[in-house]
């Protein structure tokens, strides 16, 4: 195979998440949860996040049981569900996104409710509304590999995995071998939002991490709340996700102002 | 065909470990080395002379003469209710406990839901002096004061779930997520056949005790190892999996499953899983559950806290797809009526879970001689209340 043609595939197979981490920045990527504080928050808080300076948006598709996430992303999750959330109600919403939004838009969500869905239909309309991928806590990558990857493939869809301090660098280079667009760095051995700040445990691991020359960039999410974590966990990484520390910000703030937020970050 | 696990540890096509990767090490650790960890001589020795020593076993498998005339049949009850802590959840428990001790664990976590686990999980880490925190609904853990007390005195820290429903299902969230913030001291001892692979197997193999005893001593008393049927009641379904293990393959025995149909099945208070649910996963495991169309999990409801699940082991929901066990749903009143009726026929008290099972006499006819056995599964001294409330008593 010629350089040419590889250059060639590659292109073929860049979505907006392939497109966005080969810019020269530090990414900044923002988690909320679809359905919260309201019912139709959805849109706006997306716009909002993208005019604020925002590089990806993963959005939160509630769940009633969310089996890594601390209290505050339970809490938003619950709220979403009793304020009405579904897997349609969502693709609805995000029916004319790209109209108006041009950064890349993650869903992240558990994988019952996209089970129940069809994982092929829920693959096709988020292609449909123009999703660049997926992140599915509960969806073990070696399942994936057998039995979803294909469908993924098929709809455009880039699958991202999680890794955490106690993955083994075996484990890591196989997550590294399958994933196509970055690695998803838990920063500490925690559910979302349950520590804030680094150790010297975070400094080994980024270190340990950047020495394995990985394809794959990586992202750092759990415990990012502000520019110094922010700053620390994209010395090595080519980015960083808040969740917690976003939604508490919305709980508090409201929707409108999601500027002054991204601000403290970037 | 074989209705035990397979090496990739599924059941047919349910079971398996869905979890975040957070939890994988953990899962791994524990699939790597529980066969070989509970093969070792030492370890079966250990686990042996607890059950005999300390739990009480075996325990006796009991002919019921005048609830076998009453219904024309002979049923044999399997005393689980005669173990130490009330329940058959203790062979669980000291088998997990002795694993937790050999992977150089410190630290002990578990759900409850009824309080029952929670106590036996209690218990045994009290007998080893291994610091233990079992957490349990908020709502559970005011309809059940009297275990959680059981599990202060034996020096538990019992640690309410105040997410989603605060019950069971919450309770075993909660469990999950100390565990990914305590990944590399803690073993977390789940209480049923549920949860990520090798769970399932792990505690059928623990509680498998129980038919491996059947089979023993349905040849003292009839000649033959095999009953022409087994019922037991399914709420995860652990008690259930102990009753079948050694006879899930020996198609010769019927086997009877028991779930709660709370104030009816279609009533929308039930918890009856085989009927209402569909295939999915719920903590860490593809099976049946209890769910909304947009797979979302619901709560279900049963008058017996231990039944109040909103799915069933993978092992459970194999043997209702493939056809291999009978699923019979029964409601709050019959299986109150039930344990009333045991308790005057026999002297026997049993706990509310139990009385679904028995309540299976007056829903199917048996002939004459058949061969009955019944997993008693538990006492009933933690419902007194209930049954209190209930009868007016």
């Amino acid at each position: 195979m010629t350089l040419k043609q590889v250059q060639g595939d590659e292109t073929s197979k860049m979505n907006r998440i392939n497109q966005k981490l080969k810019e020269d920045k530090k990414l900044l990527s923002i988690y909320f949860t679809a359905g919260y504080p309201s019912i139709n928050d959805t849109v706006s808080i997306i716009q909002n996040l993208e005019k604020s300076g925002v590089d990806m948006i993963e959005i939160g598709l509630p769940f009633s049981d969310p089996l890594a996430d601390g209290p505050t992303i339970q809490d938003s999750s619950t709220k979403a569900l009793r304020n009405g959330m579904t897997s349609e109600l969502l693709f609805k919403q995000l029916k004319d996104i790209r109209e108006t939004v041009s950064i890349p838009l993650i869903i992240m969500g558990y994988f019952n409710p996209m089970l129940q869905y069809g994982v092929e239909a829920f693959c096709k309309k988020c292609q449909d509304v123009g999703i660049d991928g997926l992140i599915i806590p509960d969806l073990p990558v070696d399942v994936y590999h057998e039995e979803y990857k294909l469908t993924f493939d098929k709809y455009g869809l880039i699958n991202v995995f999680l890794i955490t301090p106690q993955t083994s660098d075996e484990r890591i280079r196989f997550i590294d071998s399958v994933s196509d667009g970055f690695i998803y760095m838990v920063s500490s051995a925690s559910t979302t939002g349950a520590k804030t700040g680094f150790g010297n445990e975070q400094s080994e691991y980024f270190e340990r991490i950047a020495n394995m020359n990985l394809k794959n960039p990586q992202i750092v999410g759990f415990g990012i709340s502000n520019n110094e974590t922010f700053t620390a966990a994209t010395k090595q990484a080519k980015g960083a996700i808040i969740g917690s520390a976003f939604i508490k910000h919305v709980t508090n703030q409201g929707v409108d102002v999601i500027d002054t937020f991204v601000k403290t970050i970037i | 065909m074989s209705y035990n696990i397979n090496d990739k540890g599924y059941y047919g096509e349910f079971g398996g470990a869905y979890i975040p990767e957070m939890l994988y090490p953990n899962i791994e650790e524990l699939r790597q080395n529980y066969l070989k960890i509970t093969a070792e001589a030492s370890f079966q020795e250990e686990f042996h002379e607890l059950l005999k020593d300390y739990v009480g076993r075996p325990s006796p498998l009991y002919f019921a003469k005048r609830l076998s005339e009453k219904y024309n049949t002979k049923i044999y009850l399997k005393r689980e209710d005669l173990n130490h802590t009330g329940a058959h959840k203790v062979n669980n428990t000291i088998g997990q406990i002795l694993l937790a001790q050999r992977l150089g664990k410190t630290r002990i976590i578990a759900e409850t839901g009824a309080g029952q686990h929670g106590v036996a999980t209690a218990t045994v880490c009290a007998l080893m002096g291994i610091e233990c925190v079992v957490y349990m609904g908020e709502i559970d853990i005011a309809r059940q004061a009297p275990n959680v007390a059981r599990m202060k005195m034996l020096g538990a820290k019992v640690v309410p779930a105040l997410s989603g429903s605060c019950t069971l299902k919450d309770a075993t969230n909660e469990a999950m997520r100390d565990w990914i913030n305590n990944p590399v001291d803690t073993h977390y001892i789940v209480g049923s056949v549920v949860g990520p692979h090798p769970y399932p197997d792990m505690v059928a193999r623990f509680q498998a005790v129980v038919s491996e005893e059947i089979k023993k001593q349905l040849i003292e008393k009839e000649g033959t190892e095999n009953p022409d049927y087994l019922i037991a009641c399914v709420g995860g379904g652990s008690n259930a999996a102990g009753t079948y293990y050694h006879y899930l393959d020996n198609t010769d025995v019927n086997i009877i499953a028991v779930e709660a149909a709370g104030k009816g099945i279609h009533t929308g208070e039930s918890a009856a899983t085989s009927v209402l649910g569909k295939e999915g996963i719920i903590h860490g495991s593809k099976t049946l559950l209890m769910q909304t169309g947009d797979g979302q999990i619901t709560e279900p409801y049963s008058i017996s806290a231990g039944l109040d699940y909103p799915g069933v082991g993978p092992m459970h929901a194999n043997l209702y797809k493939t056809g291999r066990a009978e699923f019979i749903s029964i409601t709050d009143d019959e299986a109150m009526t039930a344990g009333l009726e045991l308790s005057q026929l026999e002297g026997i008290i049993p706990a509310i879970e139990t009385s679904h099972a028995l309540a299976v006499f007056e829903h199917k006819t048996f002939k004459p001689d058949n061969i009955i056995v019944l997993n008693l599964s538990g006492r009933g001294d933690k419902d007194l209340q209930n049954y209190i409330d209930y009868f007016k008593l």
